[in-house]
């Protein structure tokens, strides 16, 4: 009988906490076929954020830590300094990446500290209870935007993978999609071109994930998806923003 | 015996360093030392102070605030901590940059008119090793050969050309409080 | 034993941690520690270690947790305001069980305050400081060579008890130059780890560093693990010395750069025919309650001498009973003179001044 379908080895057999319709889980999957495909997971270390992956330790089977509220980058430079042949990984949402922790990512990329990192935005806190993010719409209402995103009041919302991709140095940014089965594939690509740049000791590597969050969006999965269409990608642009094949043309 | 110094001066003019060297001189000769320097937000040029401890005993209180000896290189100095001089003790004046009256008859005032000596020397940097001289003499806190081999020691290697200027600036600042 | 040579205290906490073993520094520029990052930054580079100066404390203290949690021996440095701001992550540091060695030279607080010295950062230092039910292990060395001997020594501490120690001294002992002898010998060697986040290998379970668990009832079992774990350091790692104590009327109770200017007051006061004595904390946490209860029966009084409004004062009145204590200090970076210390025990022993 040939298998054509199986659970990643380097993901653990537990169910999730993930909301129903979360695409937390797709992320999870990818990030862990993919350290299956490189052979990476006994040199693997995980560094895991605060909100709603703050428990991906207990589904991806590497060693991990996890880390304060925005720090996990700086959690990740301590550990590959002390280890530089391991391979080191982050993953971490918009409300800890994008706004707690944005003195961490910025400077982890300006050292180009050799470091891959799985950014998920899906626009929300979610882990809190769904309050505007940096990334979140204009216009999107929130538990802390109940009259919807303003730009007068609070700006626009913030491209980190762009705002990254200024500074110099041999690293890798790109922008994935999960919403659908092509951005899936392709974001599959980025994240395994991300690792191989770390792997071979070339520099820091990120990929934004658009996701999405049908909980604290108020909506139903396939509606979250729609939304992700209409908003989010019109918004975020997809692609490799430096380090890739894409960025060079 | 407790020599509790007050050392002190414009930025650049040694101060600090004539400190560490009486502190390693009381070392080399066995004594308890310690050298602490006045810190601040100050600028370049600005004034400067360390307090050094030469001891018998283990220092106590690195702090010196009732010196049994100030050395005072400028005029700012002199305002400053010639009051502070326990009576009985002694206070060393750069008599080449102050000519105010220290207003003290109750301790031993010497002037050593250190920046002239060290033009005739012909290194006007010296000024700091010509006082120094002059304080281990005045105050026998430590032997002068102390204070030799702290410096040659101490000297970089790069201006190790400099050490005899720097050994005849100490005996001529000795041979002022004679 | 080393040959003598004269230190300032700033390098030479520098020098002592890479005797202890210590190969990684997470550090950011503020006075009056500046030279032990600039010290690290050269002498990491000869021994084959890492300095890396951070974008600010906060991720410097969180580099210091990723390179524990992997098995390295680490330290940071800092003052006040930037201890402050390491705070949280030495909570996390505190409950995931990670050993480090964190250096704070004090300075004169609160808010900016001045970069003379200080010791007002007592009660962040020994009661916590950052959030949650936690203690760090707290060395509060008096002199250069002090702090050398205790801070090689703590990162043995730290690996034993797989908790954060704390060297708490201040801007004089960072900013002094006093003899130093450095133990002979190789650097101490870095503990066995098996717990450390170094990939799995062929390990059939995954060690994972965290300080969380979301099910409260498995929080508190965390709590009640370490309160153990603290119980059994406030027994084994309490440091503390005596002098002249036994016929004293009064006692005067110091840490630090404080027990060194309370040291040339009490020498006067004795010289004066006055019994004063003293007792100095070498660790302030643990603290020596006991020691103080003991002499509580026999002194007529205490005094704490310490740079601040009057923080240690309140460990002391802990253990003192009915005796009274009395608190000279001195704060915001201005040192005591030992005359003014001399003259508020003359003060206490002529049956002036108030208790608090």
């Amino acid at each position: 009988m040939t298998v054509v379908f199986d659970r990643p080895k380097s993901l653990r057999d537990v169910r999730t906490h993930y909301c129903p319709g979360c695409l937390h889980g797709v992320a999870h999957r990818l990030v862990a076929e993919v350290i299956d495909e490189l052979g990476i997971r006994e040199i693997g270390i995980g560094v895991s954020p605060v909100g709603c992956s703050v428990l991906a330790y207990n589904y991806i089977n590497t060693d991990w830590q996890q880390a304060a509220h925005g720090r996990a980058p700086a959690v990740a430079t301590g550990i590959k300094r002390v280890h530089p042949d391991k391979f080191v990984y982050t993953y971490q949402g918009d409300g800890d990446l994008a706004s707690i922790g944005t003195a961490e990512i910025v400077h982890a990329a300006m050292r180009n500290e050799k470091i891959s990192v799985i950014f998920i935005n899906n626009g929300i806190y979610g882990m809190t209870g769904g309050q505007m993010a940096p990334t979140t719409q204009i216009g999107q209402k929130t538990t802390t935007s109940p009259f919807g995103r303003s730009a007068e009041h609070i700006g626009y919302p913030i491209r980190m993978t762009e705002m990254l991709a200024q500074l110099e140095g041999d690293n890798y940014l790109a922008r994935g999609t999960l919403h659908n089965a092509a951005g899936i594939a392709r974001a599959k690509r980025y994240i395994k071109k991300a690792f191989q740049y770390q792997l071979d000791n070339r520099g820091f590597s990120m990929v934004e994930l658009i996701s999405n969050c049908p909980t604290n969006w108020g909506m139903h999965p396939k509606e979250s998806i729609e939304y992700i269409k209409e908003h989010q990608l019109k918004y975020y642009q997809l692609g490799e923003f430096k380090g890739g094949e894409e960025a060079s043309k | 015996m407790t020599h509790e110094f007050i050392m002190a001066g414009f930025g650049g003019q040694g101060v600090m360093l004539m400190g560490q060297l009486m502190s390693y001189a009381g070392m080399f000769d066995g004594k308890h030392v310690s050298w602490m320097p006045s810190y601040g937000p100050e600028m370049r040029g600005g004034t400067a102070n360390c307090s050094v401890v030469v001891s018998d005993q283990p220092v106590a209180s690195p702090v010196v605030t009732e010196p049994t000896c100030a050395v005072v290189m400028n005029a700012p100095s002199l305002d400053k901590f010639a009051p502070t001089v326990v009576p009985g003790g002694c206070l060393l004046i750069n008599s080449s940059l102050v000519t105010a009256d220290p207003g003290r008859d109750d301790v031993k005032v010497f002037k050593v008119p250190a920046n002239e000596i060290a033009n005739e020397l012909g290194n006007s940097r010296v000024a700091n090793m010509v006082m120094l001289g002059a304080v281990a003499k005045a105050t026998g806190a430590v032997p002068m050969e102390r204070v030799e081999e702290a410096l040659a020691k101490k000297m970089p290697a790069r201006h190790k050309h400099l050490l005899d200027t720097n050994l005849e600036a100490l005996r001529r600042g000795a041979a002022c409080v004679e | 034993m080393g040959e003598t040579i004269l230190m300032k205290g700033n390098e030479a906490v520098a020098e002592a941690a890479i005797r202890g073993g210590c190969r990684f520094f997470f550090g950011y520029p503020i006075t009056p520690q500046s030279e032990v990052p600039e010290y690290m930054s050269r002498r990491l580079h000869e021994v084959g270690g890492v300095f890396l100066q951070a974008e600010s404390e906060v991720a410097a203290i969180n580099m210091v947790y990723g390179a524990s949690g992997a098995g390295a021996r680490v330290m940071t440095s800092s003052s006040s305001p930037g201890i402050s701001l390491k705070m949280e992550g030495i909570s996390y540091i505190a409950a995931a069980e990670l050993p480090c060695v964190i250096v704070n030279m004090v300075r004169g607080g609160p808010g900016l305050g001045t970069i003379q010295p200080a010791q007002s950062d007592y009660f962040q230092a020994t009661k916590g400081g950052g959030h949650g039910d936690y203690h760090l292990i707290v060395f509060a060395p008096q002199s250069v060579q002090e702090m050398v001997d205790m801070t090689i020594e703590a990162f043995d501490v730290a690996d034993k008890y797989r908790n954060p120690v704390m060297i708490l001294a201040d801007g004089l002992i960072g900013q002094m130059m006093e003899p130093v002898v450095f133990p002979d010998g190789e650097d101490r060697p870095n503990t066995e780890k098996p717990w450390a986040t170094v990939g799995m290998g062929d390990r059939a379970e995954r060690n994972i560093v965290t300080s969380m668990d979301l099910n409260a009832e498995a929080m508190e079992e965390i709590n009640w693990r370490i309160q153990e774990k603290y119980d059994k350091i406030t027994k084994e790692m309490l440091r503390y010395e005596t002098l002249d104590t036994e016929d004293a009327d009064l006692i005067l109770v110091a840490y630090g750069s404080s027990a060194r200017i309370a040291l040339n007051a009490m020498s006067k006061a004795r010289e004066n025919g006055y019994k004063v004595g003293l007792v100095r904390p070498q660790t302030v946490w643990p603290f020596p309650y006991e020691v103080i209860k003991d002499l509580a029966n026999q002194a007529k009084a205490f005094l704490t001498v310490e740079m601040s409004m009057g923080q240690l004062i309140e460990d002391v009145k802990l253990a003192a009973g009915e005796t009274p204590v009395y608190h000279f200090g001195r704060c915001g970076g201005v040192i005591h003179s030992p005359a003014e210390v001399y003259e508020k025990i003359e003060e206490i022993l002529n049956g002036g001044g108030a208790a608090k």
